[in-house]
């Protein structure tokens, strides 16, 4: 128990004089993981309404795939995108592996279908209220996406912010294909998995409760913002 | 306001059937609209009234027999069609944004430029006395503001004909009465009327002529004042007498098929 409150002790002080080895992980993990949030809208959205709104074959099977790789093993999607891109595959060339962007590629994987099909959902009950107002008004599916993507966005803000709950503690893809390198790709929850393993608890710790803390800060600040809106919407 | 020979009327029902799971909803409707009138859909609930604005209006296929709007400008351009009539619901869907950027919206999906589109939002808000409601939620409005803009939304795109699904259901007096105002606006300005309500009263204010629906089937179409001073129908009697209708054996004038149960369903 000494060890735990010992190590807890030093996190806290760790934290509170701040060096800049800590900065450049918490900057790394901040930047992969919304580069990676934001790519994942910027498909998940889209591809969540349009399984939503047309009818196409293959429909409720996509929707159940989506479901479905809503709990990807990140060490499998980490493993997928090291065999992609390492020297003799396929996007060997672009020489990406171990660096930021194969981190913030593997994590747009594994949070894309968490948005799309949290998005998927969101806008199908949507539509259920909106359909018959909207085919009246002269708008089918093409017309209504935009709509709905709008008027849920309260909803979808949820999504989003799933998926980025996923992306910033995901620890097997980062460490498959960013090799956890000191100044290069190592970020909170790479290091403090190494960490750990060295028995240095409490800069794991450390990291540990700046991780949590950056969650609990962008939750509430965009609960808040939501409120907000919301009131006025 | 609109050209001689522009127009999408009359509309003609023929021989006009809706069944769910062979249970018929509609039976055997035919009727025929032509322009300038209003027209009140009367009867006890699961009439069909509502499922009968849905069919005309077009956003439910009959499973049998044919909706056609006969005019000139009906000639197999269903974008123009749909532009040209529109529908208020009983309980509209007021989109997520400001009362100004629903009317904006409407009028976007036909297609008018943004310009012209402010506009014709301005004078709307005057005409429907939402003005100083413009910038506010849609959805935080009161009832009869909402049935308010949903006209509103409706009137802007100057429709040819405009079907209404009870406009003033739980409305009280005064909020009745301002979208009677309104609905009363539309048709001075050339728009045809075709509306459902359950306010006898209502029907006699607003409608020309009155057609009585009872379990799926039209009984009775004919001018609002004939048919207030007696109805030819013995169920549309009742009904006008203030009885609650539902099926009874042998009730109701000849010609149809005895009902399978008496029992009353609400």
């Amino acid at each position: 128990m000494t060890d735990f409150s010992d190590a807890f002790a030093a996190a806290i002080d760790l934290v509170a004089t701040w060096d800049d080895d800590l900065a450049e992980i918490i900057g790394l993990s901040l930047r992969v993981s919304l580069t990676a949030v934001f790519a994942a809208t910027l498909i998940g959205l889209p591809v969540g309404a349009a399984v939503a709104l047309f009818r196409f074959p293959g429909r409720s099977v996509l929707a159940v795939l989506l479901n479905a790789m809503m709990g990807l093993p990140p060490v499998v999607v980490g493993l997928i995108v090291y065999l992609l891109l390492s020297r003799a595959g396929p996007f060997g060339v672009f020489g990406l592996l171990f660096t930021p962007t194969a981190m913030i590629i593997a994590q747009t994987l594994l949070i894309t279908p968490i948005v799309a099909a949290l998005t998927r959902q969101a806008v199908s009950d949507l539509w259920a209220e909106y359909e018959e107002q909207l085919r009246s008004f002269g708008a089918g599916p093409a017309a209504a996406l935009p709509t709905l993507l709008w008027d849920g966005r309260f909803n979808l803000i949820t999504a989003i912010l799933a998926g980025f709950g996923r992306a910033s503690a995901e620890v097997g893809a980062v460490m498959i294909v960013g090799g956890n390198i000191d100044h290069v790709t190592r970020v909170m929850t790479t290091s403090i998995a190494l960490e750990v393993s060295k028995g240095d608890l409490a800069l794991a710790l450390g990291l540990g409760i700046v991780l949590i803390t950056i969650a609990l800060v962008i939750n509430a600040g965009v609960f808040w913002i939501g409120r907000v809106a919301e009131e006025s919407a | 306001m609109r050209a001689a020979g522009d127009t999408i009327l009359p509309l003609a029902l023929q021989d006009v059937w809706y069944n769910v799971d062979g249970v018929n909803l509609l039976k055997a409707i035919n009727l025929a609209f032509t322009a300038g009138v209003r027209t009140a859909v009367i009867g006890p609930n699961g009439a069909g009234k509502s499922l009968l604005m849905r069919i005309m209006h077009g956003l439910i296929k009959p499973s049998q027999g044919t909706v056609e709007w006969q005019g000139q400008a009906a000639d197999g351009r269903h974008k123009s069609l749909a532009a040209r009539q529109a529908m208020v619901f009983q309980r509209p869907v007021m989109l997520r944004r400001s009362v100004a950027a629903n009317i904006e919206y409407a009028l976007k999906l036909i297609g008018v430029a943004s310009a012209e589109r402010r506009e014709r939002t301005e004078e709307i808000l005057d005409k429907t006395g939402l003005r100083r409601l413009a910038s506010s939620p849609a959805r935080v409005l009161s009832g009869g503001e909402q049935q308010r803009l949903a006209l509103a939304r409706v009137w802007a795109r100057n429709p040819e004909v405009l079907f209404l699904d009870e406009p003033t259901a739980n409305l009280d007096p005064a909020a009745t009465h301002r979208v009677e105002e309104i609905v009363s606006a539309i048709h001075a300005g050339g728009t045809r009327l075709i509306m459902t309500t359950h306010d006898l009263g209502q029907a006699r204010r607003m409608a020309d002529d009155v057609i009585f629906m009872h379990r799926g089937r039209v009984f009775e179409h004919r001018d609002t004042e004939a048919f207030f001073a007696g109805p030819e129908n013995d169920l549309a009697q009742a009904f006008v007498r203030g009885e609650l209708l539902w099926w009874r054996k042998g009730e109701g004038t000849g010609g149809r098929r005895q009902p399978r149960h008496e029992k009353y369903r609400s």
